[in-house]
């Protein structure tokens, strides 16, 4: 007599611990296989591109700050990119160069988290997420620094930054930066030939270059594919076409790829740092923007490599002081499209950490 | 061969002395009652009062291997947490959810517990223990043991939730996975000692059985940390994946008993790790027995705590693979070994084994060990750092910048 059995539909989230937030994952099991997924958005829709329409244009620097709220620097500064290209404002050197110090120390701080809650979610209990949290710890100390602020900074303006480091920033950047190369190797050493990982992530949730492409994905997920693609390299904005760095890429794109992907982008941004710190110039942080800037009438679309992938942001002008439409290109949403792919097929474990490799914030996907 | 017996431990002939004496003749059936639920009382509140100490040394020291601090606010070094958790939990409302099946729901929790009390009696804390010469105390132990299983399935089942059902599903097919290796590996101790006493598994183990059978050493501890559900085997509540697995719709105090239970686990399986492989009680020079077998259990549960605080988990089919395909060939190769070694090695005439003959067996245990791990870890490792060097895809297009 065979046993009638029936396939188990279960809503992951909006409560669940991995989630990352409010995600709501709509799964059909058959026993451990997931059969199909349908994910559900917009339990943090907070209508950022309907508010920005109402603020100035160095207001809404203030609401960007809260869409990856995990990497409030690249968000900034896909922002004023936009209105920068839209009102034609010119950025001063010093300037650019804090914006690609400060950017950068973004990243490796959002791979770090990425990295500490996919260990989360593969079951090692806390720890290697608190030793990234420690790392972390001493990149937002530095943004404390910069600006007053560690998670929603604000940092950067049209025309430039909000002001300049102090005195105290350089001797600590420096201390970082010698620091944390030993730091990725402690990573490196406990995670990357840890056979319990390689026995969940390698071959896990394979993303083919095609697939990613025609999808649109961007960032570390497509550089796991092996796709060389990197906006910094692509279309080099402020100094990234004055510094040397290499775009890593995975083999096959599965989740270890994802993870070795971000570990080695972190050691290419500590390179960046450093050429950064010997190349910036004195001089002013801010060109002399009106306060109210009222931008020609037209459109501009700037778009930056955050660490999640390519952040844009589409501003149409009617010539007054805020933004006549703002329309946000968030990584973390289109890299979700391809989820459904990824996911069906495998057990539940393998869900949860496909879906935490893919490294999604939901403040960007609802926004 | 006892030597001097050490007055202290659950000595259940002394206090059914003390009280046989202040009653006539006609009363010994009451003094047996009294003296047996003085002895109930005893091992239950030891293991409970040791779980709550516990529970505040696990979270403190996993705050240190996870360069955080841990409770520090209740008293001194945080010392009173265990009693302003349990004041939290019995200030909880007590829920049951409407589609359960109120009965089993309740009963889970308790039976879950009581697996734990159960087992504990017969751990010989000293040479005078009395329940630890059950003379069928390993076959008990393991009986009771599965008893979690069904808790667990109880406690999923009865909830009515798809996260708890998960949870219980993963737990049985685990638990029942892991008893298998876990009751070989007993199974060669048992032959060893020659009884199926914890009690006499102490005394005749004049060398530590960690040393005679480092295979069964490394299967059982391997197997009771499944068997206790924590990393990396700990598939059943798999906090990232299941929310808390079986106990998801537990609260109150309900939930509290759960995490009892919980940390009742490690300290039982140090316990029995520490009389079967670490030769219980048994110790040097003046220092009480009680004290050496407290010791060995200590840095039992100290390993296992590392455990906990290094390792991810595995997937569901991984640890089962693990449990069929690894511990159970190996925990039947080390079983015939440990036999073979006994019928060449005993005294033809008494059935005893010397010494000389432990060490013996120790030395051709420890090289089948390490044949066995060496072949296991060419077989199986080196096969997962095999990959492929990245290359550029030719759908990248990143113009000449490209490297």
């Amino acid at each position: 007599m065979a046993i009638r059995t029936e396939p188990v539909t279960v809503n992951l989230g909006p409560q669940h611990p991995s989630t990352h937030g409010v995600f709501r994952l709509r799964v059909t099991f058959d026993g451990e296989v997931v059969l199909d997924v349908e994910p559900v958005f917009g339990y943090l829709h907070r209508g950022t591109e309907k508010l920005a329409e109402e603020r100035t244009y160095v207001q809404v620097v203030t609401l960007t700050d809260r869409l990856d709220y995990v990497s409030a620097m690249t968000n900034n500064l896909a922002y004023v990119r936009a209105v920068e290209k839209l009102a034609g404002i010119e950025v001063p050197e010093r300037a650019k160069y804090l914006r690609v110090i400060s950017s950068e120390l973004q990243r490796i701080a959002s791979h770090l988290i990425a990295t500490g809650f996919l260990l989360q979610e593969l079951g090692a209990f806390a720890t290697p997420l608190m030793y990234c949290f420690r790392e972390r710890e001493r990149i937002l100390e530095l943004f404390e620094m910069l600006c007053g602020a560690r998670i929603t900074v604000s940092y950067m303006r049209p025309g430039g930054v909000l002001q300049d480091a102090p005195e105290d920033f350089w001797p600590a950047l420096d201390e970082l930066v010698k620091a944390m190369p030993q730091y990725i190797e402690e990573l490196e050493g406990l995670i990357t030939s840890n056979e319990i990982v390689l026995a969940r992530t390698k071959d896990v949730g394979v993303l083919t270059a095609e697939k990613a492409i025609n999808a649109s994905v961007t960032g570390p997920m497509l550089r796991a594919t092996g796709v060389q693609w990197d906006l910094r390299k692509a279309d080099p904005h402020e100094v990234y076409d004055r510094v040397e760095f290499d775009v890593p890429i995975g083999a096959i794109g599965d989740t270890y790829d994802r993870y070795l992907v971000r570990v080695q982008e972190m050691r290419q941004s500590l390179r960046i740092i450093e050429q950064c710190v010997k190349q910036i110039p004195k001089g002013d942080i801010r060109s002399r923007t009106a306060y109210f800037i009222r931008p020609p009438v037209g459109d501009a679309y700037g778009a930056v490599e955050s660490p999640k992938g390519e952040l844009g942001f589409y501003l149409v002008s009617d010539g007054g002081i805020a933004p006549y439409r703002c329309k946000i290109r968030s990584p973390s949403f289109i890299n979700l499209t391809v989820l459904r792919d990824l996911l069906a097929g495998w057990k539940m474990a393998d869900l949860i950490i496909i879906f935490g490799s893919t490294d999604i914030v939901l403040g960007e996907v609802d926004r | 061969m006892e030597g001097q017996a050490v007055k202290a431990g659950f000595d259940f002939l002394g206090i059914y002395g003390f009280f046989d004496g202040l009653m006539p003749e006609s009363l010994d059936w009451l003094a047996f009652l009294v003296a047996g639920f003085i002895l109930a009382f005893a091992i239950i509140n030891a293991l409970v009062v040791s779980t709550a100490v516990y529970t505040w040394f696990e979270r403190r020291a996993l705050g240190k291997f996870q360069s955080r601090l841990g409770p520090n606010r209740w008293g001194p070094f945080g010392l009173l947490q265990p009693i302003a958790d349990v004041v939290k939990f019995m200030s909880k409302e007590d829920t049951v959810p409407d589609g359960a099946d109120r009965q089993v729901f309740t009963l889970a929790p308790i039976v879950f517990v009581a697996t734990g009390f159960l087992v504990f009696a017969l751990i010989p804390l000293g040479s005078n223990d009395w329940l630890s010469r059950l003379n069928i105390g390993l076959v008990f132990i393991i009986a009771v043991t599965s008893v979690n299983t069904l808790a667990i399935f109880m406690a999923g089942w009865s909830s009515r939730n798809k996260y708890a059902m998960f949870g219980a599903m993963r737990g049985v097919a685990m638990l029942i996975s892991y008893e298998v290796p876990m009751a070989l590996a007993i199974a060669a101790v048992a032959l060893a000692s020659q009884s199926l006493s914890t009690y006499t598994v102490v005394t005749n183990q004049e060398v530590p059985f960690m040393l005679v059978m480092p295979l069964a050493f490394f299967i059982f501890v391997a197997a009771a940390s499944a068997e206790m559900s924590r990393t990396p085997f700990d598939l059943i509540e798999s906090e990232s994946e299941l929310g808390s697995g079986y106990h998801t719709e537990y609260s109150g105090m309900k939930f509290a008993l759960f995490q009892l239970a919980e940390f009742m686990a490690p300290i039982i399986v140090s316990c029995i790790v520490a009389t079967l492989f670490l030769s219980g009680w048994r110790g040097w020079g003046p220092i009480p027995g009680q004290v050496w077998f407290i010791l060995k259990a200590l840095v039992v549960l100290c390993a296992l705590l590392w455990f906990r605080a290094t390792w991810p988990r595995l997937r569901v089919d991984q640890i089962m693979e693990f449990a069929w395909k690894g511990l159970f060939p190996l925990s039947l190769l080390n079983l015939f070994a440990v036999a073979t070694e006994i019928q060449l090695l005993r005294d033809p005439v008494t059935g005893a084994l010397t010494d000389s003959d432990m060490w013996a067996m120790a030395a051709i245990n420890w090289a089948i060990t390490g044949i066995v791990f060496l072949a296991v870890s060419r077989m199986f490792a080196r096969k997962q750092l095999q990959r492929p060097l990245p290359k550029p895809s030719p759908l990248a297009n990143m113009g000449a910048e490209a490297e």
